[in-house]
């Protein structure tokens, strides 16, 4: 058996497939472990979602072609919370704020904040606390 | 033994030896501080951080007819016009109008004054609305018109207070997340917040206040601007390491330079949540070794640098003065310091990164020759302690 990986995703559902239980049919026919970061639907009814999902390759890949079936767009870039590089000034206040460390000093010398998104979790702590206004929800 | 002229006749001809203020400390460790004091002509600091007592200083010209503005507001936001026609003060801290503040706190603050400069010296139209009672020569009432940095006469960034020597450590022993000029501020000591770039800060590299002074030229933001006066609240009098190092604010520096010449990327608005608006700055200033004494502070190291740590829940608002302990900048910048046992996670709104940047710049223009130093023509007062405010009623 073929080991598990998971995967980062961001859907977007358009307002026709808003109704439809995807998720459900991830976990129930594509053997997935899904870990729903943040959802959220907009009053015009489109959807938004990040979630993790965990299983073998063959397992995801199937799972994808399966929502692929419906109007639905996938990003495995996973880009739920976007730091705006020209806004920030590496002041480091999110630094204490973020849970994960998906934000943290990454060079001790220059004192540069990095960002990695495959450790946010988009809990959006740092868009509450960045003075410069750097990081923004893409929905 | 330089002076000021030997140091600019070597800038002049390109010859100067420049380091950063980071750099020096490898050093003068490697040379010895002799031989260094010799060799080195400039050490350059800097600072990139929110300071909220600044702003500047506009003049929008004439319309026709004319106006002499009694109010304006530039996008929506105050300036102050108590003083000649079409002349008009502008603060880093002033809120929108309209703005809800902390009406449904914590208030987010989105624009303000510090977005306005930011706005300007980045060459973005705004607006200008401004209303006047009308004259016999400023008949105009009423004005709307838009406007870019280029169309003022004069855009003079005077800045009261800047360049804190050191700062609190803030933190919050209570048991709900307050909203401070020092960011949000987790219960049950979660957070901490510090706020100084340290060892390359400019006046923890001139603890005693030997080189900088009034009419010392710094870099502000990309114009060469000056010391004008001592900074508000500027108190030599504190209390310091035996290397004479502040170990609280201390001193302060009002800075001033034209806004026309200055780089967007260090002129940035600042919102803090709950709190207000605030400008973030960078400056940076050149310091002469003029001698082996002068050379030495320089190598001060943020491990040798201390702040307090105090609440903010309490006793920062109360005003009792108590602190929690010292911690050095070499334990704030590992990213955790302990408080009474407990690990406490740190984070910074002085960004070390910008301020090593503005440093490099500066040597860069000190080098070229296009940075020559001036001798200040009036120390900082050394001896002033911060006197507070009194609560009483009318003497006579």
């Amino acid at each position: 058996m073929s080991e598990a990986v998971t995967k980062k995703l961001m859907l977007f559902f358009p307002k026709c497939e808003c109704e439809k239980p995807i998720i459900y049919h991830l976990v129930k026919d594509h053997n997935l472990i899904v870990n729903v970061y943040r959802a959220k639907v907009t009053p015009e009814e489109e959807g938004y979602l990040v979630l993790d999902v965990t299983g073998t390759e063959d397992d995801i890949e199937k799972g994808l072609d399966f929502v692929r079936t419906f109007d639905v767009t996938i990003n495995t870039t996973g880009k739920g919370v976007a730091r705006d590089e020209e806004r920030c000034t590496h002041c480091g206040q999110c630094v204490s704020h973020c849970p994960t460390g998906a934000l943290r000093v990454g060079n001790s010398a220059t004192r540069e904040v990095v960002y990695n998104e495959a450790d946010c979790i988009e809990c959006l702590a740092c868009i509450r606390v960045c003075p410069f206004g750097a990081c923004a929800s893409t929905f | 033994m330089k002076t000021y002229e030997q140091i600019n006749e070597r800038i002049e001809s390109g010859k100067a030896v420049v380091l950063t203020a980071d750099e020096i400390i490898d050093y003068v460790d490697k040379k010895g501080p002799a031989a260094a004091a010799e060799e080195v002509d400039v050490v350059t600091t800097a600072t990139f951080g929110p300071m909220c007592s600044s702003g500047c200083f506009l003049n929008f010209g004439h319309s026709q007819p004319k106006i002499r503005m009694t109010e304006a507001w530039i996008e929506d936001v105050l300036v102050y016009t108590g003083i000649a026609a079409v002349d008009a003060y502008l603060g880093a801290t002033q809120l929108r109008h309209g703005d809800p503040a902390n009406m449904y706190p914590p208030g987010e603050f989105r624009y303000g004054g510090g977005h306005v400069i930011e706005d300007l010296v980045a060459g973005k139209e705004l607006q200008l609305f401004a209303l006047s009672y009308g004259t016999d020569d400023y008949p105009r009432r009423e004005i709307r018109t838009y406007f870019t940095i280029d169309d003022l006469n004069q855009a003079i960034m005077v800045n009261p207070r800047n360049c804190y020597q050191n700062y609190n450590v803030a933190i919050n022993d209570s048991d709900r997340t307050i909203y401070t000029y020092m960011g949000a501020l987790e219960p049950h000591r979660e957070n901490a917040t510090y706020c100084s770039a340290g060892q390359l800060s400019p006046l923890l590299n001139d603890p005693l206040y030997e080189t900088i002074g009034v009419g010392t030229r710094v870099w502000l933001a990309g114009a060469h601007g000056h010391v004008y006066a001592e900074g508000t609240q500027h108190a030599g009098v504190c209390e310091r390491t035996p290397d004479g190092v502040p170990m609280e604010g201390a001193g302060t520096l009002a800075l001033t330079g034209d806004m026309k010449q200055m780089r967007p990327e260090f002129v940035r608005g600042v919102s803090l949540r709950g709190y207000g608006i605030s400008l973030a700055l960078g400056v940076g200033i050149p310091i002469p070794v003029l001698n082996e004494q002068v050379l030495k502070r320089t190598c001060v190291r943020d491990r040798d640098i201390f702040a307090p740590v105090v609440d903010y829940s309490q006793e920062y608002p109360r005003k009792t003065g108590k602190i929690l302990g010292r911690v050095s900048y070499e334990q704030l910048r590992s990213g955790e310091i302990q408080i009474d046992g407990k690990a406490v996670k740190v984070g910074s709104l002085s960004s070390y990164y910008k301020a090593l940047e503005i440093a490099h710049l500066l040597a860069d223009e000190v080098r070229k020759g296009d940075f020559t130093l001036a001798r200040p023509y009036a120390p900082l007062p050394p001896d002033r302690p911060m006197k507070p405010l009194v609560i009483r009623e009318k003497a006579s």
